[in-house]
């Protein structure tokens, strides 16, 4: 009987231990883990609702279903620029695996009617020729370094990520525009808007507050 | 000879105009998604203040004009905002965080392993795992949630896109021979819609060398945002 009265006791105090709080300081709550479980345990005021650790009784939350792609983003004004009427849509729902047999000869038709001049640009080693140029936009993912810099191009660093600062449109101009020596077509290799109107934070989340 | 070069550049812009309909970065790309919740006008990724984290930021929602009420810039509860992660080079996703609103707060999954991946990554169903969430913030009241090594925050910012946008057009249309400087940010004093994501690169698998010429000795990820909606 005393043993028993000790298990039960040790069993609650056990169980009490599980069921910590989850809601932060900023009163974000967390669900915790015994919240989908299907049993009515912990502060929980119903079957895993109510109390501090879940979400208030009577807000379901449906997560189910299926979504289906309607936009799709990798590199800054990429469908915005080598899109075109007829296919952006079909650009937009494709998958990045599948971009390059679908669209790739239509981008390069499209930089050379952008630039007809074109031959290769200022990247390195002799720039891209347009088929080569159009195949690397055509997969519409933006490249991320692992480790160092993260930066779409800062006069050193080339294509290893992007961050808020990144003056990707005069980047662009200047690859489409520029030739191999970056010199060509001059009024059309800059937009002169080097930086954003607002400055952005060093910390989380990083952009600036609206207006 | 610079002279019919420079005509014909002309003349190609003119041509691409006829055809092209131009909002930058990303902003109103394409007829379906322009001025839908699901358009998606920029995405960034980049190392964050704290080297061993990544950052991604996806706006939706662009040219939100200043003071805009809220109802007029709320995320939608039937799109779903996937940001999707490759780390072997073969295009398709291996890692997905998901974001998608419910109530008055965003809600967040992974890093993990996506239900439909490569030709099937169209498709998506949400995790089942647990999911983080923060309430959504309005331009006066700021949250962010911080646990487990992972920040989250999804509200209205200041958009963070720079161009002449409208010079460009003028360019397109052949009513402009070339940019100005100083230029005219378009996109200064206004709006979008943001969900921001900070989270241990020790979260990812590594990623793999000889993907980017211009840095072939670095791991590199391929990365992507798309909006989906339900069905």
């Amino acid at each position: 009987m005393k043993t028993f009265k000790y298990i039960t006791l040790f069993a609650a105090i056990s169980t009490s231990l599980l069921f910590v709080q989850c809601k932060d300081e900023d009163d974000n709550v967390i669900i915790n883990a015994t919240c989908n479980d299907g049993i009515l345990n912990g502060e929980e005021t119903g079957i895993d609702c109510g109390g501090t650790d879940c979400l208030p009784c009577g807000e379901v939350l449906d997560f189910s279903g299926t979504f289906i792609q309607e936009d799709q983003m990798g590199r800054p004004g990429i469908n915005t620029v080598f899109g075109t009427t007829g296919f952006k849509d079909s650009f937009n729902v494709t998958v990045p695996s599948e971009m390059q047999a679908a669209f790739q000869s239509k981008f390069q038709t499209n930089l050379l009617a952008l630039n007809p001049g074109y031959t290769t640009n200022a990247l390195p080693n002799g720039g891209l020729d347009a088929a080569t140029f159009t195949t690397v936009l055509s997969r519409d993912v933006l490249w991320l370094a692992q480790t160092g810099i993260t930066t779409y191009f800062n006069g050193t660093e080339i294509l290893t990520g992007r961050t808020l600062t990144d003056d990707v449109i005069d980047v662009s101009l200047l690859l489409i525009f520029g030739g191999p020596g970056g010199t060509d077509n001059p009024g059309l290799t800059s937009d002169g808007v080097p930086a954003n109107d607002v400055a952005f934070s060093s910390t989380f989340p990083y952009m600036a507050g609206p207006f | 000879m610079k002279k019919s070069k420079f005509f014909a550049i002309i003349g190609g812009l003119a041509i691409a105009t006829l055809s092209i309909v131009l909002i930058s970065a990303d902003h109103i790309d394409a007829p379906a998604v322009a001025g839908t919740k699901a358009d998606i006008t920029d995405f960034y990724a980049f190392q964050g203040t704290n080297s061993s984290n990544f950052v991604f930021a996806a706006n939706v929602q662009g040219l939100l004009a200043p003071g805009a009420p809220t109802d007029q810039a709320t995320f939608d509860e039937t799109i779903l905002i996937e940001f999707n992660i490759d780390h072997n080079n073969d295009l398709k996703e291996d890692i997905v965080i998901q974001a998608i609103k419910r109530g008055d707060s965003m809600y967040f999954f992974g890093p993990s392993a996506p239900a439909f991946s490569g030709s099937e990554g169209t498709k998506s169903t949400i995790s089942t795992s647990t999911p983080y969430s923060v309430k959504i913030s309005t331009r006066d009241d700021v949250q962010i949630t911080d646990k487990n090594g992972m920040k989250f925050f999804a509200g209205p910012r200041e958009d963070p896109f720079f161009f002449d946008f409208n010079k460009y057009n003028e360019i397109l249309a052949g009513t402009a021979t070339g940019f100005d400087n100083p230029g005219d940010d378009t996109f200064a004093g206004k709006n979008v819609l943001s969900v921001v994501i900070e989270l241990p690169k020790s979260m990812l698998p590594n990623a793999i060398a000889g993907v980017n010429p211009y840095a072939p000795n670095t791991p590199i990820y391929n990365v992507w945002v798309e909006t989906k909606r339900k069905q």
